[in-house]
C-alpha cells in the first residue's frame, strides 16, 4: 500500500487544488500514467504517478485545496513485495514541513505554539507573497492560522483578498497592481532565484547561417506539418552541450548540486494574455531531431491551452528563452529555481560578419548564458556557450 | 470559392490562435504576425491550419506573399483549385 501525494510542482509552490480525478477507485494505474488534475497558479496541471497499481480510495474531494506533500490516494502496489525502482532522475519531491492540512491547525500541542515576545514563523511561499505585496509581516500574526502560530500562504491570500484561483489579471489599471495569479508565482520564483542565486551573465555572438539554410532546405520538401523551425535546433544544440557540461544541467537543492543525467529542457512558452511557463521536454539529448520538433510543437500548444502535465513542470534541468524572429538582440535570463542555468536566444537579424579577409551579410544571433555562480565559473560557462555555437554549426549532426 | 468563404475560413483559424485579437481593428496591409503577436511556431500552426482546410501546400518559399491578412487572402485566393 502506498500514497499518492499532491507533489511541488516547482519550488514556489506550497499547495494546489484538486480539479479532477481521471482514474476511478478499483481501476489500474501504470507507471507514468495522468490521474489527477490539479489546479495551481501556473494553471490546469496533469498529475502522473511514479508507480503500478490499484487505486484504492481517494482520500481528498474534488475542489479542496491541499499544502504539497499531503496524501490525494490510496494506491495498491502491483506487487506488494516487489521493490519499486525509483525514477531515474531527479525528482523534487518538497514536503515543507511547516504546513499541516487546516483541519488539523486545532490539534497543534501546546509547545509547538510561539511564545511571546519570539520571531514569528512563516512559510516561505508566504513570505515571498507578502514581499511582493508590500505587506508588513508583523501585522499577520493575529491571523496565523498555520502550526505552531506560523502564517501560511492562505493567510497572506486571505489578507490582500487574492483568490485561490489561476485567472490571468491584466495589469492595467493605473496604480498598484496586485501581483496574484501567474505574476504571482513568476514573481515569486524570481524574487527567490534573484535573492538566492549568485548570477553571472555571458554573451556570445554566433552566425546563424547554417542552422538557418539547413531549415529552410530541409522545409523545401516538407509539407507543414513536419516543417522545422530554428527552436528545435537550439533544443537539440543545447541538450548535446550539457552533455559536455553537466555542471549547467541539474538542481541545487539545500546546498548540494544534483546533476542531471538527462537532459530535461525547460522552454520558456509565453501565455497569450501574460506570463511564461517553461515545462521540459525530457530526455533531450536523446531525441531525434524531428522527434523534438513535435515534442516542442506538443508542448507549445498544450501550454496554449493551459494544460501540461507535473513532471513538465518539475523535472526541467535547464531553460531556454528564446526572442523568436519579432524580438531584440538579446534576452538575459534569470535562472528558474532550483535549476542553475538559462540560455537566452536573441532574435536573428542580418548583420556584417568578416569571413577570412571579407565581409559578407550573414544571419546572426546573439546567445547568452545566466549561470549559477556557486556551482560553475565563466571559464566553464564560455566553453559551454562555445559548445552549442559549434554544435549549431553542423545542423545535420543535431 | 468565394473570396468571403475564404477570409471567413481564414477568420476562424486566426481567432483559434490568437482570441484576444479582434479583426475588425487590425491593419490589414500590415505584418499578421505583428497584428496577431504571434511567433514563429503560431505561425506555423497557422499554416499547417490553412493548408490543411485548403489542401494546398503553402510552401515555406511563398511566406513573404502570405505576410499581411489581404496578402494571405489573395494567396489563398490564387492557390485553390
Amino acid at each position: 500500500m502506498s500514497e499518492f501525494l499532491m507533489p511541488s510542482l516547482g519550488a514556489d509552490m506550497e499547495a494546489g487544488t484538486l480539479v479532477e480525478w481521471l482514474v476511478k477507485p478499483d481501476e489500474q494505474v501504470n507507471r507514468g500514467d495522468v490521474i489527477a488534475v490539479v489546479e495551481t497558479q501556473k494553471g490546469a496541471i496533469e498529475i502522473e504517478i511514479f508507480e503500478d497499481g490499484v487505486l484504492e480510495k481517494y482520500l481528498v474531494d474534488i475542489g479542496k485545496k491541499v499544502p504539497v506533500g499531503t496524501p490525494l490516494a490510496k494506491i495498491k502496489q502491483a506487487r506488494e513485495a516487489e521493490t519499486l525502482k525509483p525514477r531515474p532522475h531527479i525528482v523534487p519531491i518538497e514536503v515543507t514541513p511547516e504546513i499541516a492540512e487546516i483541519d488539523e491547525f486545532d490539534n497543534v500541542p501546546e509547545f509547538a505554539k510561539p511564545q511571546k515576545g519570539r520571531r514569528f514563523r512563516i512559510t516561505p511561499a508566504a513570505r515571498q507573497l507578502a514581499e511582493t505585496s508590500g505587506l508588513n509581516l508583523a501585522s499577520f500574526k493575529k491571523n496565523a492560522s498555520g502550526p505552531g502560530g506560523a502564517i501560511t500562504l492562505f493567510d497572506v491570500e486571505a489578507m490582500i483578498g487574492r483568490k485561490p484561483d489561476t485567472s490571468i489579471e491584466i495589469a492595467s489599471a493605473v496604480g498598484p497592481v496586485k501581483m496574484t495569479g501567474m505574476r504571482g508565482a513568476i514573481a515569486a520564483a524570481m524574487s527567490r532565484s534573484k535573492r538566492d542565486i549568485p548570477h553571472y551573465y555571458l554573451a556570445h555572438t554566433i552566425d546563424l547561417s547554417k542552422a538557418e539554410n539547413f531549415v529552410i532546405k530541409s522545409n523545401e520538401v516538407r509539407p507543414p506539418t513536419d516543417r522545422l523551425l530554428l527552436g528545435a535546433l537550439y533544443l537539440k544544440a543545447v541538450a548535446r552541450a550539457v552533455g559536455k557540461f553537466p555542471e549547467f544541467n541539474g538542481h541545487f537543492i539545500d546546498g548540494l548540486f544534483q546533476q542531471s543525467a538527462a537532459a530535461h529542457i525547460g522552454m520558456a512558452i509565453k501565455i497569450r494574455g501574460g506570463g511564461l511557463v517553461a515545462p521540459a521536454i525530457h530526455d533531450a539529448q536523446s531525441l531525434e531531431l524531428d522527434v523534438a520538433m513535435s515534442a516542442l510543437r506538443d508542448l507549445a500548444s498544450r501550454v496554449r491551452a493551459g494544460r501540461f502535465r507535473s513532471s513538465e513542470i518539475s523535472d526541467a534541468t535547464i531553460t531556454i528563452s528564446s526572442l523568436g524572429d519579432r524580438g531584440v538582440e538579446s534576452l538575459y535570463g534569470i535562472i528558474y529555481p532550483p535549476q542553475v542555468a538559462i540560455i537566452g536566444f536573441g532574435t536573428p537579424s542580418m548583420r556584417p560578419w568578416v569571413n577570412g579577409e571579407t565581409v559578407e551579410a550573414r544571419r546572426v544571433a546573439t546567445i547568452t548564458l545566466a549561470a549559477d555562480h556557486r556551482v560553475s565559473d565563466g571559464h566553464r560557462g564560455a566553453l559551454f556557450l562555445n559548445a552549442i555555437d559549434i554544435f549549431l554549426q553542423e545542423p545535420e549532426t543535431l | 470559392m468565394k473570396t468571403s468563404e475564404i477570409e471567413n475560413i481564414l477568420k476562424e483559424e486566426v481567432y483559434r490562435i490568437a482570441p484576444d485579437i479582434e479583426i475588425t481593428i487590425i491593419d490589414r496591409e500590415s505584418d499578421l504576425r505583428e497584428e496577431f503577436d504571434i511567433d514563429s511556431m503560431d505561425f506555423l500552426n497557422l499554416i499547417t491550419a490553412l493548408s490543411n482546410r485548403f489542401h494546398i501546400e503553402m510552401p515555406e518559399a511563398d511566406y513573404p506573399h502570405m505576410m499581411t491578412y489581404n496578402k494571405m487572402i489573395a494567396y489563398l485566393d490564387e492557390h485553390i483549385a
